[in-house]
């Protein structure tokens, strides 16, 4: 409890702004005013266009994490399909492996995206970024719509990537453009689950370290347990039940009948995704609060 | 500024009123029967050890935490009963340095105009007002994370102000900062006070800031208010007992000194407190 800090420097970083910066004082002519309260339905579009404009503006500033994700879906295409496409090993109704394997690593390059969101929210948490939100007239739910579709677009962001990808190594995908805009909602929809997923746990576990061990305990066994690889047909009974529970088959089913006109159960797909996007956002935001304290 | 619901003169007097307020953790008893009240348009200082009860008495008022026991109210308008329209009301600077180092400063101000609801049309110049009260204007567009602490904190001070409230939080505002940037943070937040005319409650461990820019101080120990007033009649007060008191030796009379709190039993200090302000004084360096 000392008058002064512990460690007075010499030396201020601080640009020299005294008291002199504003000699009439600051001109605060808007700033008397408080704006006008948006109110009912209004309020989660504008907060979640907020979330999302944030995480536009960030990955323009630093592109590095889009560059790094691409490696993996990248090599899971060149290494694993292309040597999967040879052995002839899947059954795959008629189309190559890697045409297959693309939409399911579409999927999962955004699940993994969004899978660690609750890392990111607990960072935040730390650093004092979400204490202040939840100041503002933000109502929990829709602070996490707001997060959970960051994270979709973030998430779609890479999926164009992988679709790049994709065609360059010669994967017949659709061009078309309203099936496109079904495949960024599809993604959108996986990145808003997946990510409402990590956000429920990181209101449970609390910490970085034990939502990081949990993160990496969970991807796998959805990827896998998933229709991204091989179809549900090929898996043994006890593993299509627990296929049928995973979010990840549905926007699998969904990718593949989009961007490869293959029989699909859109309807269904859709919502899934839906249901478990909004039940994702229920329970991230029941537990926010336990981050708040 | 505000259309505020409770129309009352004493509503518009008070701009906190915190009655019996008890909040726990576990077995611990952060604040205890806590009566507070904050005039309206005054600079209010929350002083007290680590753990005294300041932060989770600011988490409170702020909606952070629910108010199990007691009451209390922002201008009139119940916290527990809509927490919506308190936060209309509220700017809040929490005590890390919470600004977003992958954003701009112009882009960190956005977001809080946005999540405030400012159309649109007066987004630009409004966030362009805010950044220029805190002398930013120059280094808006250069990325958070580039900003020295001084300059993070009146970057914080932006993104308060943004929304025009009538009371300003401030936990801990110049903590870890040099001298230099610590006059500078509170020669802006004297400014900004000055020409809006809104309330100022702040925590701070530095007496010396307590002394020359609150009005009035309320010293905290172990969840109570142990001593209320303006920080020369506090030190009046002690006349008797110490020769010419400042007000670092108010602090030490009421919440003691040395390893011991004033019970003689603990040194008031919470693992979580200390690991914050650590964390925050090491962000700054």
């Amino acid at each position: 409890m000392s008058a002064v800090p512990a460690t007075p420097r010499t030396v201020s970083a601080e640009t020299a702004v005294g008291p002199g910066a504003h000699p009439a004082g600051p001109v605060l002519d808007l700033l008397l005013t408080a704006p006008r309260a948006r109110t009912g339905w209004r309020v989660v579009p504008a907060r979640v266009g907020a979330m999302c404009i944030v995480e536009l503006q960030k990955l323009r500033h630093d592109r590095t994490e889009l560059y790094t994700r691409a490696i993996q879906p990248a090599l899971w295409l060149l290494i694993y399909g292309e040597t999967f496409t040879r052995l002839h090993a899947i059954p795959t109704g008629g189309i190559p492996y890697l045409d297959f394997l693309a939409p399911g690593i579409i999927a999962q390059s955004a699940m993994f995206i969004a899978i660690f969101y609750g890392i990111m929210i607990i960072w935040e948490r730390d650093a004092g970024v979400l204490t202040k939100l939840l100041v503002t007239p933000t109502p929990r739910a829709a602070l996490i719509t707001g997060k959970a579709f960051a994270a979709g677009v973030k998430a779609t962001i890479q999926a164009v990537v992988v679709v790049v990808i994709a065609a360059l190594l010669g994967v017949g995908l659709t061009w078309n453009p309203l099936k496109l805009i079904a495949v960024a909602v599809v993604v959108i929809l996986g990145g808003a689950f997946f990510s409402c997923l990590s956000m429920t746990i990181a209101g449970i576990v609390l910490t970085r370290d034990r939502l990081m061990g949990i993160g990496q305990a969970i991807t796998m066994p959805l990827f896998f347990s998933s229709s991204a690889l091989y179809p549900v047909s090929v898996m043994p009974g006890w593993l299509q039940a627990i296929s049928k529970c995973n979010p990840l088959s549905y926007q699998v089913d969904a990718l593949r009948g989009l961007l490869l006109g293959t029989p699909a159960h859109l309807l269904t797909d859709f919502t899934v995704l839906v249901v478990a996007a909004l039940l994702g956002i229920l329970a991230a935001s029941s537990l926010l609060g336990r981050l708040a304290k | 500024m505000t259309t505020d619901p409770d129309r009352s003169a004493e509503a518009q007097a008070e701009a906190v009123r915190c009655t019996g307020l008890r909040y726990t953790f576990g077995d611990t008893r952060a604040v205890d029967d806590l009566d507070l009240t904050v005039h309206t348009g005054e600079t209010f200082g929350l002083l007290g050890p680590n753990g005294a009860g300041k932060t989770t008495a600011i988490r409170a008022i702020t909606t952070l935490l629910p108010v199990p026991a007691g009451m209390i109210k922002v201008f009139g308008t119940d916290v527990a009963g809509d927490r919506m329209s308190v936060r209309r009301l509220l700017g809040y600077v929490p005590q890390q340095l919470s600004a977003d180092a992958g954003l701009t400063g112009r882009e960190n101000v956005s977001l809080f105009a946005r999540v405030y609801d400012v159309p649109r049309r007066e987004r630009a110049a409004r966030v362009a007002e805010a950044l220029e009260a805190v002398v930013l204007t120059a280094d808006a567009d250069r990325l958070a994370g580039t900003f020295s602490g001084g300059m993070v904190r009146r970057l914080e001070l932006a993104q308060a102000l943004v929304s025009a409230p009538r009371l300003l939080i401030l936990d801990e505002p110049t903590i870890g900062l040099d001298p230099i940037a610590r006059t500078s943070v509170w020669d802006r937040i004297t400014e900004i006070k000055n020409a809006t005319g809104m309330t100022v409650l702040v925590t701070t461990h530095y007496m010396d800031e307590a002394e020359q820019y609150c009005d009035r101080v309320a010293l905290m120990h172990k969840g109570r208010v142990r001593a209320l007033g303006a920080p020369e009649e506090l030190k009046a007060g002690l006349q008797g007992t110490y020769t010419a008191p400042s007000l670092e030796d108010v602090f030490r009379h009421y919440a003691g000194s040395g390893f011991q709190g004033a019970d003689g039993q603990s040194d008031g200090e919470d693992f979580r407190d200390v690991r914050r302000t650590r964390n925050t004084a090491n962000r700054v360096r």
